[in-house]
This record gives C-alpha cells, structure tokens and sequence, in this order.
C-alpha cells in the first residue's frame, strides 16, 4: 500500500507531534485498537510499523523479520563459501601427493572452512532463524532492542566480509580455527595472517552477544499473556539456553583473541612461556569457548526437531517438561568439559578422568531427548514430508556423532583418534547431523511462512536423497582412514601410507554432497518465485507463528495473542483469543512478567534508525585500522561514541519520549 | 537407509587391503596400542548395538498404521504413561552404560600408566618445524647421542620419551605402539613406548604446527637388544673420512657453504645444532622427516630445490653448481 | 484467524522501573557477559600466578596508593549514586539534574587518579607475563570506567534538554545508576588480585 492511497482514508492516522513537555501525569495517548476493524487496524499498524521506503530506509529498517532474512541469506552466501574452501580441500585430497594445492593457500583453506563454517554461517544462522522465530512464537510485534538486533547484523555482514576480503587478498589467517599459539603468536607467524584472525573473531562475536542479549530479553519480557514458563515453546526454550550459554561463552573467546592481538600487537607475554606466559592458557581459554559452542549450534537446532515432530507426528511433544529440563542441563553441562579437547596436551591423570565423566555424562540428557522424540513418533506413522525426512536423517546421522563423541571422552581411546580424521568425521556427524540436517528441514517447514509459498514437495525428497547419501559418502569412511594414522589438516599424504583409494572415495561423496546444496538453492528460489501459495498455516501446526498471516505482517499480530496452551492454535481451534487495548499510531508492544507473563506495561518499541549502520561503521573500521597500528583504538574512540550517541540521542518520536 | 550403512562398510572392508598397518592404530604393535584396540574395538561395537536400536525405534513408526488422531490434543494418556515407563528405562540403561565406560577408561588409562613404569631407556624428543629431534640420554656425557627423525629402541623393552618444542606445539603419534601426546614449549611430557617385536613403525606430527605440518614424519625402529647396542655404539663415532676425490670437495664445499651454520657432523667443524644432526644421515631410511626416501638422487633433489620438495620448510637453496652439488651428494652419502 | 478479544490492556502504564523494564534486564545480560569477560581475565592471572612458583616473576611490589584512592572514591560515590535513583524513582527533576552532574564528577575523579595508577604498577604491559596481565586488567576495567562515565555524561546532558522530563529517561537514569553499582563492583575484586592477593604469599 502506498502513502498516497492512505492518504485517501478517513482514519488517516494524524501526523506525529512532537512530545508535550513538562507533563508527565496524563498520559500522552492516541487511538487504540479496542473495537477497530481488521481494515483499518492493518491501515494504522502497517503505518506505524512499516519499514521505511528508499535505500536509506532499508538500511534504518529495525524489523526483526527484515533483520533475520537478511541474516539468513547471508549466513547462506557464507555456507555456499565455506562449502567451496571444503570442495577445494576435497579435490587436493583424492590422491596421494596431488600438487594441485600448496600447503600455503591449503592451511588458508582449512582455516577459513572453519571460521566461516563456525563463525559465519552456523552461530549466525541459528540465531537468525531465533530473531525470525522467537518474536512470533511468543507473540509480540518485534524483538527486544530491535536497533541493537540492527547494529548486530551490520557488525556480522562486515567482519564477514573482512575475513573474507583477506582470503582474496592472499592474507587470510593460516592458523587454523582454533589459531594455538605459539604458532599464531608473533614470532612463529609473522604478518598479517592471525592479526585477521583475532580482530575478525572478537568482532563478529559482538554480533552474536548482541542478538542473544535480544533474544533473552524477548523471551523474558515480552511474552503473549499467558504464555508462563510451562507454556513457552520447545524452539524458543532452546534458543533461550542458546542465548544465555552465548553471553557466558563467548566473552572467553573474546578474551583469547584480544589476548593474542595484545601478544602480537603491542608484545605482552600472556601466552610467551619465556617471560611467564603459558601457551596452554591460550587452550583453557579458547575451549571453554569452543565446547559449548557446539551446544551453541546444536541446542537451535534440538528446538527445530521439536517443533518439526509435532506437527507431523500430529500430537504435541511427549516429555515436555523433560525436554525443557535436558536442554537447561546440557547448557549448564557444556561449560564443564572443555578440557575433553586438550587430553593430549599431558594434563594430569586423574583430573583428565575427570573430563572423561563429565564429558560421558552429559549423553545422558541428550538421550533424554532423542527418547523423548521417539516417543513422540510413536502414535503410529506419522505424515510424511520433506521436513520430517530431514529429521529421520538428523537421528540416523546425529546419534552416530553422539556415540563417537562417547568414544572421545574416554581419556586413552581420544589419545588414538585426536586431531586424526575421526574426530574429523565425528564433529562433521555432530554438527552436519545434529544442526544441518535440522536446518534444512527447518527451511522446508518455515520457507512457507517467510514467503508465503510452499517449497517443492518432490525436489525437497531428491534433495534429502542426495545430502544423506552424500553426506555418508564423505564423512563415513573418514573414522576409518583416522584409525588408519591419517592426521588432520594435513595438505598431502604419501601414496605408502595406502590411504589414497579411500580418500578419492570420500572426495567423490563430499562432491554429491555439494550438489545436494545445488538442488536446495534451486529449490529455495524456485519456491519463493513459483511456489504453491501456503495459507496461515499448511502443517496445521499448533505454535503462535502460524496464527498470522505468511509472510507475517510488518507488525506480525493484528492484536495480541492470548495463550492457553503450550501449542495455542490447536487448544483454539475456533477463534483465537487475544488482547485489546495497544496503541495503534505508535511501536506499542506488550511488556510481560518474567515467570507467570502477567501483562504488565504497553511500551514502545524503538523505530527505524540508520545510527546502528553508522555505529557499526565506525566499530568495524577500528578494528580493521587496529591490525595495523594499536591507536587505532583511541582514534576510533571518537567516530564510534560519536555514532552512539547519535542512536541514543531521543528524536523526538513518541517511541524515544514516553 | 541400512542398506546404505553396509555399502559403506562393504566399500571400507575392500580399502582395508590397501593399508599396510604400519601407521594403523588398529594394528597394534605394542602393548599400549593392542590395549587401545581393544577398547576402540569395544565402545565400536557397544555403540553400534545402541546405534541399531535407536535406528529401529526410529522406524517402527514407519511400519505402523497411519495416525488415527482427528485432534492433535486427544491423546490416549494410557499409552503415554507406558511410553514413559519405556522412557525411564531407555534413559536409566544410557546412565548405566556411561558409568560403565567411564570406569572402563579409568581403568584402560591405569593399566598405560603401569607399562612403562620401570623404563631403562631415556629419550628426550625435540619438536621443531619440521622435524624431530633425538637425544639419547645417559649418565656419561660421552655416551649422549643426538639424531633426528628416527628413533631406534630396542624391541620388547619399555622406553621412556621426554617431548618438548622449542617452537610450536607439536603432537608426537606413532599409532601402532601408542597414542599421542603433544610437545609444547615450556612443558616436559612423558610418553612411554614399548615395540612387542623388532620393525619399523612409522609416525607422524598430529597437531598443526604450520606449513609442512603434513611432512613431518617419524620411524621407530625397534631391534633386537644386541643391535640396538651396536647401533648407539656406531652413532657415536664421528664421521669417517671421505672416501673418494669427490666426496673430500663435497666436504669441503659443505664446510664453505652456509650448510654449517644449521647442521652438525661430528668430526668436523661443522657444529649448527638448529637442524638435523647428519653426522650419520645416510644410516637414516628417509630425508627431510620422511619426506623422500633415502637416495642420491632424492639427496641431490632436496639440496638442490628444498623449496619445491617441502615448501616453507626452513633449510634455505644454496646456490651450487652441477659439479658442486654431485660433490656434496657424493660426500653426505658416505655418512652411513 | 479469528479472533475473540478477551482481555483489554489500555489500563497498563507506559514504562516500569527495575526488573519490570526490558531494559534493566538488557543491562543486567550485558554485565553478565562483561562480567564473565572480567572473571576469565582474572582466571588468566591465576592461572599463570599457580604455574609459575617464583610469581611477580621478580617485578617489583606496585605502590597501591592510587588504586587505593580510586577505590574510595569509588565506594564513596555509591552513596550518592542511590540517592539519584530515589530521586529518579519519584520523576523528580531537578535534584535529578543535580544529582546526575554530582556523579559526572565522581566519574571523572577516579578516571584521574587512574591515569597515576599505571605507573603505580611499576612494571610495564611487555616486561613480562605478570606485567602484561596487570595492564590487562587495569585497561579492562578503565574501559569500563571510560565508557559509563561517557554514558553518565551525554545523560547528565540529556536531563538539561526538552527531552529530559520524561517516564523513559528517569528509566535511563535508573539503568545508569545500576550500571555504575556494577562498575564499582568489579573494581573490587580487581583491586585486590592486583595489589594485596600477591603479597599473601
């Protein structure tokens, strides 16, 4: 709809008038939504909740629908990227002693697979499916600290594109994701290789701490009323323990990058075991960051299986309560077994067996879940669809990665297959099982409701064909040739060590793999250009993001949702009942209580801003200036608390003022 | 779905021929590394069976009557409360289960620890990029011998290996007798090895330590006791004299050239400790950590192009001419 | 869908103090993190100080005045810290512009003081490890200081404007006041690990 055809109405919203000073007692007030029809209640909310036309409103847009897909489609363009490092490494790989792939630009290979892999496509795209998900499953009309949400996507967008811009430039990091020092330290790599490394991890993860800061305070604050914490949604469970082991984890890794840019940029010792450092610190530090941030990606991707199993299983989950419970201690457990990766190092016996339990133990609540799911399926053959095959294929694959996770927690058996190509093909069963295979299935059960058109049903089963076939191909036979001897990141191997047929066979499987990705991104455009429309609701699936309209409206509800049940839509399936009472001329959005979601305040929701563009500008261009000199931290001091101050400053809007 | 998983296995079984085992951790050669396959072998079957059940449970729904249910919230509460009763079970078998292989591995871990407890031997292992250094520790200094990349012991006795770094971390893995462990700076580690029989094992770097990560290579070479005597005593003399014209020029151009300001050969002035030590390289199976075989024309390739044999390895190209470099090749393959 | 409203909410206030606004608790995650970003700092000095028996690693004692004073003066600036709050609690303007110049200043005050401590720890950031994670230390929690003194500033601004006399910013005032608590705090923790912890020893 145009302004011009607005314009036209006679419940034309009046045009915004600056706050009234000086008088706080009367509320400044405007027209409500109670007894308003659906007509022109779309006419105001879409008025005032509208992303603004032009560029310059495109950039300012603060919509957490909008923020995700732009997330989403990035995190993608990275996956297709990472995908191309590991088809090049594939392809130097197949045969004994190929030359095609030195080991200067192969070590860059591995490495920006796993940057991308880990810190640009996996965390980024679980959390955006968060900031697409949450705010509809809980019912409210946008994320909390919706410009924050904004300033965190521009901040992942341009260290992506740093990193990525480097590995053109022939200086992206060589040091391996994990970067150990001493050899990311400044002696042993000269250049500006790991100074990318660190600058681009520190970076990126502002981004993340700023969603899962979002994302907590949504789930906290702002569900629907009646949603108590017994009603909250498996998803949104998930992504609330995902939000808070990302506040706890990532400062770690935070604090191991800034450590070792101070190491390299300004010649501290930290890590200098000549003058008092300890490289093992640089370990300790990284892996209390690294392990849960596996749980980081998979917890997401627990929350997706549970809300694809109940609508095709046509019941809600079984162990609700159970399931809640193992996700709250598998956070809390995946801070206590990062010592599980550094077995090799030669730690001490007995607090190394204590890893070994911890690390065991927490297959327990994991197994809570995958029985939970089971039992769920089994009321009798549930239907039948693409999403539901990629979650068989979750099972099949995750539950293989669980087991040889099994096997690496135990102290001797790691000391074999450590840094080996089985613990290669084990995290690839983990993290392609256990959040790929999920996400993909995900994006069949969802694509209906960002676009509004069905994907297609037949392409979507080739396409689970291919990636499960595929994906078994290249990671299965990796644990055998680990057994065999073969080390990790390694750029060749000698045709003696007999390791070459199986290799041009895991190639060949990585390769099918790949066009598996092909067919989806053929699928995913076709779908949104030619797709079947979809409705409300195709899967008649009972939680609160099908109860409007696909794609969502600008301000997602009409009016807000009132739940009864923890799957609302099939406790109500006559009418809904909702909430009346919100404004409708401004960004009003419901404030509720923590535990019981009592409605507690109507308050407003900030507006467009182009400030978290220009913040994250000035953010990312100390940074990148910071890898050549240090000043550039008090240099950039001035244009970035400049630009803060420009987001904060209040405009006048009756969203900045009341 | 099944019939995949054994076409997998099936594609393996035939690949299993090709490997010779002599970096293999599921051919042992050792005590440590049969104690380790046997507890690989052991977890790889119990998951396998946990694996296959799961699989079942997963596709009994398959095989059933289409759901029945009209209204997703109309559940038959009867058969939930047995679904939980499964549940309980299910879950109380995977805690039995972890306990079980925690004690299994503390247990495993224990009887490692025991086998090198009475170790006669001490060898401290030097990482560096790329390579290996060796030293053979003994009361009389003179008795101290310093080599590189292969690490003779002698069979069926328990050695005791001291690994450190004085640049990156390393991780030292020979699969057949043993796991690894890594080589840091600024730690010691102790690794105790013991070879069951005389052969030869080879090993490798298995924590990334840069750009010729995947050319570091290490032998062990485990001989009867008698042997491996008479092998220390031959590594201790210095190097002979040159045999031939040509191999005193190479000599003396090797004493001319910067090649002395990294490698040692005893007997001589050349006295560099930053690389490997070659008074005896041409006793030693391979160059450059395994990565060419021992021969004068793989001698001559690496001194004549290291760059393009290892590249971003640290032994620079010394400019020398054919006749030069024949000369060098001449005299270093008289260092047996 | 159809819908069947059930409940009005035109009675419910505009804004909500504390734990009843989103923004108290967007603060609260942000000291979560920071906070977990000062323990492992804090981690890492422990960490090396048990690894290294000889710990200073023969650097000279520092001289704690400066840290001593800053920390007075950073827990003498609670006091009227909360009076602010009580004030913004009950939307009182004018002794909220009082009170939010009074701590302006007591902001500035220890940031002076600091800029004596660093040469207080006798050691520089690359003499050696202990060096290096006292800087750290010290630079991370002056960060903080830097910034919410900044923030306090810009506010202390902000209540002289047309925009000041609203719910929301005696919000922000409140959220102000909470964060400072919580830059007080860390400090010390911080103070300790620096100047007393070794000499225990």
């Amino acid at each position: 709809m145009s302004s011009a055809d607005l314009t036209s109405e006679r419940d034309l919203p009046p045009k915004r008038e600056t706050a009234s000073k000086g008088d706080l007692a009367p509320e400044p007030d405007g027209p409500r939504d109670t007894g308003m029809d659906d007509a022109s209640l779309h006419r105001w909310l879409t008025r005032a909740w509208r992303t603004p036309p032009g560029i310059i409103g495109a950039l300012s847009s603060v919509d957490h629908k909008v923020i995700a897909r732009r997330y989403l489609i990035t995190a993608f363009i990275f996956l297709c990227l990472g995908g191309l490092n590991a088809v090049a490494m594939r392809v130097q790989l197949s045969g004994p002693q190929r030359g095609l792939i030195g080991p200067d630009l192969y070590n860059q290979l591995f490495t920006m697979h796993g940057v991308t892999m880990m810190f640009l496509f996996a965390v980024p795209i679980v959390q955006a499916t968060g900031i697409y998900l949450v705010p509809l499953m809980v019912g409210t009309r946008n994320i909390a600290f919706p410009r924050l949400n904004a300033f965190g996507y521009w901040i992942y967008v341009s260290g992506g594109a740093f990193a990525w811009i480097s590995f053109l430039l022939n200086m992206a990091p060589d040091v391996g994701w994990f970067a150990y020092v001493p050899l990311s330290g400044p002696e042993f790599s000269p250049g500006k290789r790991a100074d990318v490394w660190a600058q681009m991890i520190t970076y990126t993860e502002v981004s993340s701490l700023a969603v899962a800061v979002a994302t907590i305070v949504t789930v906290f604050k702002q569900r629907a009323p009646g949603m108590s914490l017994d009603k909250i949604p498996l998803y949104v469970w998930a992504l609330l323990v995902t939000s808070f082991v990302v506040v706890f984890a990532m400062p770690a890794v935070m604090i191991t990058s800034t450590f070792l840019i101070l190491d390299r940029l300004v010649g501290t010792h930290i890590f200098n075991p000549a003058e008092g450092g300890d490289a093992l610190l640089f370990q300790h530090l990284f892996w209390f960051f690294g392990h849960p941030e596996v749980y980081i990606i998979f917890l997401p991707a627990t929350g997706m299986v549970s809300s694809i199993i109940p609508a095709f299983a046509r019941r809600p989950t079984f162990g609700h309560l159970g399931l809640v419970l193992s996700l709250i201690s598998v956070g809390f457990l995946s801070f206590g077994l990062w010592v599980h990766h550094m077995f090799a190092t030669g730690l001490p016996k007995l607090g190394a067996s204590f890893f070994t339990a911890s690390s065991m133990l927490i297959a327990i609540p994991n197994g809570v879940q995958i029985f939970c799911w089971l039992a769920t399926l089994w009321d009798g053959r549930p239907v039948i669809r693409t999403p539901l095959l990629f979650v068989f294929g979750f099972f099949f694959i995750f539950v293989i990665g669980g087991l040889t996770g099994v096997m690496l927690a135990s102290v001797p058996l790691d000391l074999q297959v450590h840094d080996t190509y089985f613990v290669v093909a084990h995290f690839h069963y983990v993290l392609i099982g256990g959040s790929v295979f999920p996400l993909l299935g995900a994006a069949y059960f969802w694509f209906p409701k960002i676009t509004g058109r069905m994907m297609s049903e037949r392409l979507g089963r080739w396409h689970f064909g291919l990636a499960f076939i595929g994906f078994n191909a290249a990671f299965f036979p990796m644990h055998l040739v680990g057994l065999w001897g073969m080390p990790r990141r390694v750029y060749t191997y000698s045709a003696e060590l007999g390791w070459g047929n199986i290799n041009l066979f895991i190639s060949a499987g990585a390769m099918l793999f790949f066009l598996s990705f092909v067919l989806f991104t053929f699928n995913l455009i076709h779908g949104a250009l030619k797709g079947a429309p979809a409705g409300d609701n195709p899967w008649d699936a009972g939680t609160l993001e099908w109860a409007t309209s696909s794609p969502p409206p600008s301000y997602n509800f009409t009016r807000i949702p009132i739940v009864t049940n923890v799957e609302p839509l099939w406790a109500e399936r006559e009418t809904l009942p909702v909430a009346t009472g919100l404004r409708v001329d401004v960004r009003e959005l419901l404030i509720s209580t923590v535990a019981e979601a009592h409605p507690d305040i109507r308050e407003k929701s900030a507006t467009p801003s182009i400030w978290p563009l220009l913040a994250a500008i000035a953010v990312g261009a100390t940074f990148l200036y910071s890898i050549f000199t240090p000043w550039a931290i008090v240099w950039g001091a001035v244009p970035i608390a400049l630009t803060l101050v420009g987001w904060f400053w209040p405009k006048g809007d009756p969203e900045d003022e009341e | 779905m099944k019939r995949l998983a054994w076409t997998g296995f099936g594609t393996a079984c035939v690949f299993l021929q090709g490997c010779s085992g002599w970096q293999s951790a599921l051919d042992p050669k050792g005590p440590a590394a049969s104690e380790l396959a046997w507890l690989i072998w052991f977890f790889t079957a119990l998951c396998a069976v946990i694996w296959v059940l799961v699989m079942i449970a997963l596709a009994t729904p398959l095989l059933m009557r289409p759901l029945a249910r009209s209204e997703p919230l109309a559940l038959d509460s009867g058969a939930d409360r047995r679904k939980l009763r499964v549940v309980v079970i299910a879950v109380g078998l995977t805690a039995a289960i972890v306990v079980g292989l925690t004690l299994l591995s503390f247990f495993a871990n224990r009887t490692l620890a025991a086998i090198g407890s009475d170790a006669a031997l001490t060898i401290r292992v030097t990482g560096h990029q790329w390579w290996w250094e060796v030293r053979y520790e003994d009361a009389t200094p003179s008795r101290i011998l310093t080599t590189a990349n292969e690490i003779h012991i002698p069979a069926g006795e328990p050695v005791r290996l001291l690994l450190t770094s004085t640049d990156v971390i390393h991780s030292f893995w020979v699969p057949s007798l043993s796991g690894k462990l890594d080589l840091i700076p600024g730690h010691i580690n102790v690794l105790d090895i013991k070879a069951d029989k005389p052969g030869v094992y080879r090993g490798q770097c298995a924590e990334f330590c840069g750009a010729q990560h995947a050319n570091m290579g290490t032998f062990i070479i485990a001989e009867p006791r008698a042997k491996f005597d008479a092998w220390w005593n031959d590594q201790l003399q210095p190097a002979g004299p040159p045999a031939s014209d040509e191999a005193k020029a190479g000599e003396d151009l090797f004493l001319s050239r910067p090649c002395v300001m990294c490698h040692r050969i005893g007997g001589t002035p050349a006295g560099g400790t930053v690389a490997p030590d070659l008074t005896h390289i041409a006793s030693r199976r391979t160059l450059a950590a395994g990565t060419l075989t021992m021969s004068r024309g793989n001698l001559a390739a690496w001194i004549a192009d290291p760059q393009g044999v290892k590249p971003g390895s640290h032994m620079p190209v010394v400019e020398l001419n054919g006749d030069e470099l024949n000369a060098i090749v001449a005299y270093l393959e008289g260092l047996k | 869908m159809n819908q069947r409203p059930v409940t009005d909410l035109s009675a419910l206030p505009t804004f909500g103090r504390g734990p009843r606004s989103p923004t108290w608790w967007g603060t609260l995650g942000f000291m979560a993190l920071e906070g977990t970003g000062f323990a492992l700092a804090a981690g890492a000095y422990l960490y090396l100080a048990m690894s290294w028996p000889n710990w200073r690693l023969s650097a000279p004692e520092p001289n704690h005045w400066p840290g001593t004073v800053v920390t007075l003066l950073l827990v003498a600036s609670l006091v009227p810290n909360h009076i602010l709050n009580r004030y913004a609690e009950h939307c009182a303007i004018v002794p909220v512009r009082i009170g939010m110049i009074v701590m302006s200043l007591f902001g500035l005050a220890p940031l002076v003081v600091r800029w004596f401590e660093f040469p207080a720890l006798h050691i520089y950031w690359d003499t050696n490890a202990y060096g290096s994670l006292l800087w750290v230390l010290l630079g991370l929690h002056t960060t903080h200081l830097i910034t919410d003194v900044g923030d306090t500033i810009v506010l202390t601004v902000l209540m002289f404007t047309r925009h000041g006399y609203s719910g929301r910013r005696f919000g922000d005032v409140g959220d102000n006041v909470f964060y400072w608590d919580f830059v007080v705090l860390t400090w010390i923790p911080i103070y300790l690990l620096i100047y007393w912890v070794p000499r225990l020893g």
